[in-house]
């Protein structure tokens, strides 16, 4: 049994694109789990604004890594899985997809713990499934039934995840970087040590009230963190078009910046480390995530209209955050080409098992209609449509 | 002289009314005999309610704070905020810059996280510039997040027509808010009801829009032990009876408390014994108290000061047709505001505005006691 599975890598070791040489008998002990720290360079440089960048040099480890492709390729799979249940209907309203922005969201949960704060916009799925999500309630969720994140109340753009402070699932552009700064001014107030990142896209970048919220947040040192998620379009319109300046990270003027490879899981988790302290020691900092989408803005659409396909399969050939994470895991041979693909298999078919659990959820009860319109209900009374008919006492 | 001419005239034609609406504005509020005086007579001003209310929240509870616009080191635009800042310092009593949409959107941010922020605005003109945050980022967190997004934040200040401050700054927003469920929408009109009601705004657990008046800040009212009391407050959704009476039921809120007070003086010399309500809670409206009270007297007149279409009095004259119309003995009256941008010039703004002789006219009309009306052109 042994010798076949090293005879097994062996094989396919020939076949795998690695240059990396290592003793037989490592391979005999499977996927490496190691936390033993190596060091791993960036992909690019940080370019920073008024503030000195952090080091190109990253420390990781195997089982980070592997953590880091199993967590992608999850995101991945879930959010093509989704893509498919639009298609079929069972999905309805609006669907965002982050399928090619997973390093932004795995990178980010990597740098801090669940004690820090998450706030971004609608597309929201991979940031609550970071959060450790479920994913059964999430396709429940997109699917409105009552095993859902939100009972099947909110949908796809309100997911939340109270209790590992992640705070939605947002669909007004632009409205959750001041409740992201609120959230911070919280954490200040009551001293806890702990951060708020604030995400929002290259769309979302001109919005005045966030001009507004960072204002206050360097008047009062806040512990905030804004995340520019610039794929570069907001949603037909290519950066360029909608910013005189494009370079979000320096668009907080006196705020500190800095700009970051968003494909490069590394980069990322570096720069969240580095502004995390940063935020705890001096207030908010600005991080611009230099990321991209594949699909369209959302289910309807298609995303070639204003966008060549050469750029999108460019991007996928030379860019994909999974792929880069493969090829870091096989050049130091902390796992074959082979078992990779046996984890993407599993991954698969744990996505599957989840969405035919979904679907077994029914849809919530009527009397769910009433519910949560207050915290406070009992005894106020609310009415359906044809208040003859539908009349109640809110719970 | 303009009795005089009122009556060469007659109070039914246009010039009539003309004539009758140059009458100098009602006296204030405070000297009505129609006030109900308890045991303890200690008069305090709503100003002072206010900032009492403020004051014992805040001791009460440290996930309290309060921020806006001058709040702090100017003792707020309205002296409501006075004392706070030097007795609870810069990081519970926060001076924000002029930007409505982002203080807003943080304070929310803060109510997510737990705490219990005070939101004011300079007047509720300006919660414009924020009512995204009101309506989409606090009034639905809950329901949207089906109970795991709470949000324990008051939005508080000035609402409605003040004095000659022209259009812009003088809209009542109290239909607009009340509009929205998960929202609540209170308006006090007395000292007692801005200490019980505020305190109990601050205490909720949802997001709660609190109307006040700045015509009423300085106004005194008396109040009991039992109010001045740092436990003290009141329910959320429930109206208080004003005034009993059997002839007419009027409802109002806020400012036009006062004047509904003063026409049902007016009214009982000429024999109609008006019912006042105070709604105080706009949102929920305390409908039961409303229709109980028109099947008592089978004739209502709602008295708002903010404009007529989709407003409050619309909202009140519906759910008395549903729920009491076999009871109703007359078409419901309406009192709003003129349907017009609130003008400058004095005159004008007297008309654009209710006045106490509107209501009385008003609850006549209720009683099939007016005066026939000419056409009016």
């Amino acid at each position: 049994m042994a010798a076949a599975a090293v005879l097994r890598r062996h094989l396919t070791r020939n076949s795998a694109t690695t240059s990396h040489l290592s003793p037989l008998l490592a391979r005999t002990r499977g996927v490496s789990d190691s936390t033993d720290p190596i060091t791993v360079e960036t992909s690019v440089p940080f370019k920073s604004h008024i503030v000195d960048p952090p080091s190109r040099q990253t420390t990781t480890s195997s089982h980070e890594l592997l953590t880091f492709f199993r967590d992608m390729s999850l995101m991945r799979r879930s959010e093509i899985a989704a893509d498919s249940l639009y298609k079929a209907k069972l999905i309805r309203g609006f669907c965002h997809l982050y399928d090619g922005q997973e390093a932004v969201a795995v990178g980010m949960e990597a740098a801090i713990t669940r004690a820090d704060a998450i706030i971004t916009a609608y597309r929201d799925h991979c940031a609550y499934l970071a959060r450790g999500g479920d994913l059964v309630a999430a396709f429940a969720e997109l699917m409105g039934r009552r095993d859902g994140c939100s009972r099947g109340k909110g949908g796809s753009m309100h997911f939340y995840k109270r209790d590992a402070n992640f705070f939605g699932g947002h669909g007004i552009v632009g409205a959750q970087v001041p409740l992201g700064c609120g959230i911070a001014f919280a954490q200040r107030y009551r001293k806890e040590g702990t951060v708020t990142f604030d995400l929002y896209g290259d769309g979302a970048a001109n919005q005045g009230q966030l001009f507004e919220a960072l204002n206050m947040a360097a008047l009062w040192k806040l512990p905030v963190i804004l995340v520019c998620e610039n794929n570069h379009y907001g949603m037909g319109t290519a950066e360029w078009k909608a910013s005189k300046s494009p370079a979000y990270f320096k668009r907080g003027d006196y705020v500190p910046g800095l700009k970051v490879d968003g494909m490069d899981v590394l980069a990322v988790k570096q720069a969240c480390k580095f502004a995390k302290e940063h935020a705890l020691a001096n207030g908010p900092i600005i991080l611009e995530m230099d990321t991209y989408r594949y699909h369209g803005h959302s289910m309807s659409d298609p995303g070639s209209t204003y966008r060549t396909r050469d750029e999108i399969a460019g991007i996928r050939q030379e860019r994909d955050p999974i792929e880069r994470v493969r090829k870091l895991i096989l050049a130091h041979d902390f796992a074959t080409a082979q078992e990779l693909k046996d984890m993407e298999k599993e991954l698969r078919k744990q996505v599957d098992a989840a969405i035919a659990k979904a679907k077994e959820s029914p849809m919530p009860d009527p009397s769910e209609l009433f519910t949560n319109v207050y915290v406070n209900d009992c005894g106020l009374e609310s009415f359906g449509v044809d208040r003859k008919v539908v009349r109640t006492v809110l719970p | 002289m303009l009795g005089v001419a009122r009556r060469r005239l007659g109070s039914g034609t246009v010039l009539g009314q003309l004539v009758q609406a140059l009458r100098p504005t009602a006296a204030p509020a405070s000297t009505t005999a129609a006030r109900n005086y308890s045991a303890a007579a200690k008069e305090i001003t709503v100003r002072e309610a206010l900032n009492s209310a403020l004051d014992e929240e805040m001791s009460a509870d440290p996930s309290v704070f309060l921020m806006g616009e001058e709040v702090g080191e100017y003792q707020g635009a309205y002296k409501i905020s006075k004392g706070l800042l030097d007795k609870y310092g810069p990081d519970r009593v926060l001076d924000t810059p002029i930007t409505e949409a982002g203080f807003t959107g943080i304070g929310v941010g803060a109510a997510y996280h737990g705490l219990r922020p005070i939101v004011e605005f300079m007047t509720f003109n300006f919660s414009m510039q924020a009512i995204d945050h009101i309506i989409n980022s606090a009034a639905k967190s809950n329901y949207m997040s089906s109970g795991q997004i709470s949000v324990p934040i008051v939005f508080r200040g000035p609402n409605g027509a003040a004095a000659g401050v022209g259009a812009q700054h003088s809209q009542c927003y109290a239909a607009w808010y009340a509009h929205v469920p998960g929202l609540k929408v209170l308006a006090p009109y007395s000292a007692e009801d801005a200490r019980g009601l505020l305190k109990a705004a601050i205490r909720d657990p949802d997001p709660v829009v609190f109307l006040e008046n700045e015509l009423l800040y300085g106004e005194s009212f008396p109040v009991s032990a039992e109010a001045l009391d740092s436990s003290f407050c009141l329910p959320i959704g429930k109206a208080k009876i004003e005034r009993q009476g059997k002839d007419v039921t009027i409802t109002a809120f806020s400012k036009m408390v006062g004047y509904a007070l003063q026409a049902a003086d007016i009214l009982a010399k000429e024999g109609i014994s008006a019912e006042v309500i105070n709604l105080r809670s706009i949102r929920p409206l305390d409908r039961a108290a409303i229709n109980a009270s028109v099947r008592k007297t089978t004739r209502l007149v709602t008295v708002e000061e903010g404009f007529p279409q989709h407003g409050v009095g619309a909202e009140i004259c519906m759910a008395v047709v549903e729920d009491s119309f076999e009871y109703l003995d007359a078409p419901v009256e309406r009192i709003a505001g003129a349907d017009v941008p609130m003008p400058y010039a004095a005159n004008l703004e007297r008309m654009a505005v209710p006045q106490v002789e509107d209501i009385v006219r008003a609850a006549k009309r209720a009683c099939y006691r007016a005066v026939p009306m000419a056409a009016t052109a």
